[in-house]
């Protein structure tokens, strides 16, 4: 037993390891993910688009990228990108934090990209005949009728495809970068490789958590709000109107 | 219901459509003059949704022409023609993340270029005219069928188009909820709204058209004043169907 805790939960080194997770360690986890979440939804949004087009050259370079990137491990992707990256760039060599997170974020597109493409894909084409009988254009009905719909249906995957990326995050570790850039992962690691002892990694698994159980909650709670907003039901003629799960929305 | 309406006629020439080697219609002329209701019938598969959707190009024909008071528009700008075409679905299709007034606003701020309160004004008009004054903040899932057909008419009323297109309207809901629908309909007639509507709803077509033209086959195989239609049907076909669906 003392063995065991002293294996994963050696106060000692947990305490040594403890600021430089919290001051650097997280804010770098929380730079990448944060960074490649946000440069992924917005490629992955327009993947999506490309691929529900009409027109072969937009659909096949969407799907031919999503197939590449899908289909390799995320470490191979990490290490090509961010060490081909600094071939091709000398100034990036001795930095490739940013070639990290743009190997990181073209990864997410991929996910994110298939994502939004079955949201999209699952709203009604009555949807979209409405809007253009009304006079709107291809482009106004996808952005303010048929996209916003999608993506809420879609909220949960997304949620979850972010904190995939929470934990995907620490794959940068094999990029080796400048000890100020050190993720969660590195920082754990890098004290565990020291004193040949687990328990820093273990303090880094917990901060990991404090991010992704928040968000795991998040997804549940998104979840099942989707599922009870639709079961409303009122009467048809006026007089007594019954909402079981009011409908209302703010008038904007 | 008294605001004016500015209605056009519509006509249809020798329209064919084909989906691959299916050929769904077959040559069809059809012409609903200004202010006047038109009811087409038929069975199901005779092409009778296909040939309104021609109308306002939701469906292309691959050959013929089509004149909106007359002047063809076969070629032109197909989102400025459906500005001029309304149209009411089977199955509503109210956007559904959107409240009732947003519902109406939308095409009317994003199309019509309105501002926002001008597009509501018109909105919360056009709903009181429907008898959905007070629905204006809730989601359309909030909303019985009916109501929910109510608000498409209404929806697409806002954009003051010069014909209505109705593609089986009553069909989708439950047969208390139907009549409120027709008697919004039958009022559009009689306000000289130039209507094109497909229905299965006979005694609709009896009572409020002008004119019912009975598709079979990708063709229009007999059409002419509603009492021709039903109580002196010419055709083995159309006898057949009446036979069948009165």
């Amino acid at each position: 037993m003392d063995d065991f805790l002293n294996t994963f939960l050696n106060w000692e080194y947990i305490w040594e390891v403890f600021p430089d997770l919290l001051g650097t360690g997280l804010l770098n986890t929380l730079i990448l993910s944060v960074f490649s979440a946000l440069i992924g939804t917005v490629l992955g949004m327009l993947l999506a688009t490309m691929g529900l087009s009409s027109k072969a050259w937009l659909r096949w370079p969407a799907r031919v990228y999503t197939d590449i990137f899908r289909g390799l491990p995320a470490i191979l992707t990490i290490l090509v990108i961010g060490q081909g990256g600094g071939i091709l760039i000398p100034s990036l060599s001795r930095n490739p934090y940013p070639l990290g997170i743009l190997a990181l974020s073209l990864i997410a597109a991929a996910y994110i990209g298939e994502i939004f493409r079955a949201g999209i894909q699952s709203v009604e084409k009555g949807q979209m005949e409405a809007s253009r009988a009304l006079g709107m254009s291809y482009t106004k009905a996808m952005t303010l009728v048929v996209i916003p719909q999608g993506v809420r249906r879609v909220l949960p995957a997304l949620v979850n495809q972010f904190i995939a990326l929470v934990k995907d995050s620490s794959l940068v570790y094999f990029l080796g970068f400048l000890a100020e850039q050190r993720d969660l992962f590195r920082i754990g690691q890098d004290l565990a490789a020291n004193t040949g002892n687990l328990s820093p990694l273990v303090a880094a698994g917990a901060v990991y958590l404090v991010i992704t159980v928040p968000l795991t909650h998040l997804v549940n709670y998104i979840d099942k709000k989707l599922r009870t907003g639709r079961k409303v039901r009122v009467d048809d003629e006026g007089g007594e109107t019954e909402l079981l799960n009011a409908g209302k929305v703010p008038m904007s | 219901m008294t605001t004016a309406v500015r209605s056009s006629s519509v006509e249809l020439r020798d329209i064919h459509v084909s989906f691959g080697t299916l050929e769904v219609l077959k040559g069809v002329n059809l012409k609903v003059e200004k202010g006047r209701t038109t009811c087409i019938i038929g069975p199901s598969g005779s092409g009778k949704s296909t040939l309104l959707r021609c109308v306002n190009r939701l469906q292309e024909p691959d050959s013929g022409d089509l004149l909106l008071g007359g002047e063809s528009v076969i070629s032109s700008d197909p989102d400025a023609l459906r500005q001029r075409v309304g149209m009411v679905f089977q199955h509503f299709n109210l956007f559904g993340h959107r409240s009732v007034l947003d519902n109406i606003t939308l095409p009317l701020r994003s199309v019509r270029k309105l501002g926002k309160e001008e597009a509501a004004e018109i909105a919360h008009a056009r709903l009181a005219e429907v008898g959905l004054a007070d629905k204006a903040p809730y989601r359309p899932s909030a909303l019985s069928g009916g109501q929910q057909q109510r608000v498409a008419i209404a929806r697409a009323l806002a954009m003051e188009p010069e014909v209505m297109l109705f593609d089986e309207a009553t069909s989708a809901l439950d047969p208390e909820l139907v009549k409120g629908v027709l008697t919004l309909m039958a009022g559009l007639a009689e306000r000289g709204l130039t209507l094109l509507v497909v229905t299965h709803e006979m005694g609709f077509a009896r009572g409020v058209a002008d004119e019912v033209a009975f598709m079979d086959d990708g063709k229009i195989v007999e059409q002419g004043a509603p009492e021709a239609i039903f109580d002196a049907p010419r055709s083995e076909r159309l006898q057949r169907f009446l036979s069948q669906v009165l």
